[in-house]
């Protein structure tokens, strides 16, 4: 009801932040070069010789490592050091409501930037005939991936009103959830602990989840594991904020 | 009503506003004085909600506002210290998220707007962005944010701070006009705005309340009958001794 007018509210109100401002043209620009650098030359899209977008999606968590920061950074930082915050919070407005808003609208702008990369998808389907719902889930994946990435900015976003120290931390925590499920570190991590421990470290990873998206299968321990990890850090958001008021 | 009991808050051992009672009922406007540091915007954001107080109970309209804030706050509108705004954001479009955040719809919307938008004197600025406005501009656009839903209180952190004279002379006689039929609560360091504006003031210092009264009564405290002598008096030994 009322709720969900608020949100809607909100969600428009950061969303015209986004398109007002020329960062976020500038964003999108890097975001489609970047995706379109690491698909094609790095990935080598074409020398694999088969019909599947296996080099797009495997850059996202490392392309999202900086550019999703980069757009939650602002979301609570941005509301402290203007004061805006304390406008928000005494209207007839709930913390979730405000923080649920502000994260659907970065979630969006985001799935706008993913959408762009539809040139990919006509791309592949023109050179040869990929198997199209695994290319869906991948999207999904992907999408589920910034999400997570973005709750954890948000979070971070609320602990500072410096935007640079909420980029930095969020990178970092970030990175942690990759590298606990990248395979290079695994492999190490596997020396000198025992395989349980490394398989439970792994289980956090954002990788580890992510996996099966690339493949094609949708299992609900994997979305589960994202949709988790964003009310988490959400949650945390809010007792963030709740901490900060109380001074 | 607004009604404050026994409000504490406590930042680490330091009691920013000890023992804090009062009430502003309709048609009273509440002058909230005291020196820097005194605990005057401490109170106002604990009345609003932005911060939960240490103890002590504060109703807006006998709504609780840490157990049942949505309706308290539905109820008040506030212009925080410092008047922040969105920077990224036309006055027109920050006026109508305010709009929409209270609730208002359609041409309902529009007309509030159209009121404080006149009432705050803001026409000339309506499609500049905040963070290209004068300081005054600025403030005059957070008071008509304030006052868009017509509430019933009015919570005002230094209200005319910013402003020209001709500005300050209009907001004190809003304040005095609205006041008749809304319970208001501002706080100034100008002595002149109390006699201009209110039907009741507060001094506090150091958390404390050191007088409640009309400004009348105030003044008779002092020889002179000047609000100034009584402010400095009640008030200066201590920040002298700080
Ligand atoms: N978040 C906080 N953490 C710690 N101390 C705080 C915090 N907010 C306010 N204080 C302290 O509480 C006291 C009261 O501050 P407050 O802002 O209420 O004063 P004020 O009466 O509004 O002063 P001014 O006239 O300068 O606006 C000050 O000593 C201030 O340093
Ligand atoms: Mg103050």
């Amino acid at each position: 009801m009322n709720s969900w007018a608020n949100i809607k509210a909100i969600v428009k109100r950061e969303l015209g932040g986004y398109f007002t401002s020329p960062i976020a043209y500038i964003f999108l620009v890097i975001f489609l070069l970047l995706t379109g650098f690491f698909t094609f030359t790095v990935g080598s899209f074409f020398e694999r010789g088969e019909a599947s977008l296996v080099s797009f999606f495997t850059w996202h968590p490392w392309l999202y490592l900086f550019l999703v920061p980069a757009v939650g950074m602002r979301l609570w930082s941005e509301e402290r050091r203007l004061g805006t915050i304390e406008l928000l919070l005494t209207m007839p407005v709930t913390t979730w409501e405000a923080i649920v808003g502000k994260f659907l609208a970065s979630w969006l702008f985001l799935a706008i930037a993913l959408a762009l990369t539809f040139p990919v998808v006509v791309t592949v389907n023109w050179l040869g005939s990929p198997d199209n719902g695994v290319i869906f889930a991948g999207y999904l994946g992907s999408l589920f991936l910034a999400g997570s990435y973005l709750a954890v900015s948000c979070m971070t976003s609320a602990m500072t009103r410096n935007q640079v120290i909420s980029f930095i931390v969020s990178v970092l925590i970030c990175l942690f959830l990759i590298l606990a499920g990248y395979e290079p570190v695994t492999g190490l991590l596997s020396r000198v602990a025992s395989p349980r421990v490394v398989e439970v470290i792994a289980a956090f990873s954002v990788m580890t989840h992510f996996e099966g998206f690339q493949r094609g299968v949708l299992d609900t321990r994997d979305v589960v594991f994202f949709a988790s990890a964003i009310g988490f850090a959400l949650f945390a958001t809010g007792v963030i904020i709740r901490n900060h008021r109380a001074g | 009503m607004i009604k404050v009991e026994n409000l504490v808050k406590a930042f680490g051992p330091k009691l920013a506003v000890n023992d804090v009672s009062f009430t502003v009922e309709r048609g009273e406007v509440l002058g909230f004085l005291g020196p820097n540091g005194a605990g005057k915007s401490t109170t106002m954001r604990m009345i609003t909600g932005f911060i939960p107080p240490t103890s002590g109970r504060i109703t807006v309209g006998g709504h609780d506002i840490v157990e049942d804030p949505l309706p308290a706050k539905r109820l008040f509108g506030y212009l925080p210290e410092n008047a922040p705004g969105y920077a990224d954001m036309t006055v027109h479009g920050f006026l109508n998220f305010a709009a929409e955040l209270r609730g208002l719809q359609g041409s309902a919307r529009k007309q509030a707007i159209s009121r404080v938008v006149e009432l705050c004197f803001l026409e000339n600025v309506l499609y500049q962005t905040i963070d290209t406005l004068s300081k005054g501009y600025k403030h005059r656009t957070c008071l008509a944010q304030s006052l868009v839903h017509d509430p019933d209180f009015l919570i005002m952190d230094e209200p005319t701070d910013g402003l020209d004279p001709n500005q300050k002379h209009e907001v004190r006689n809003l304040l005095k006009h609205m006041g008749e039929k809304k319970a208001i609560i501002f706080s100034t360091h100008i002595l002149e705005e109390v006699e201009a504006a209110c039907t009741r003031v507060i001094i506090i210092d150091r958390g404390r309340i050191v007088a409640n009264g009309t400004p009348q009564e105030l003044k008779a405290r002092s020889p002179e009958g000047r609000l100034e002598d009584v402010f400095r008096a009640i008030t200066l030994p201590d920040t002298v001794k700080h």
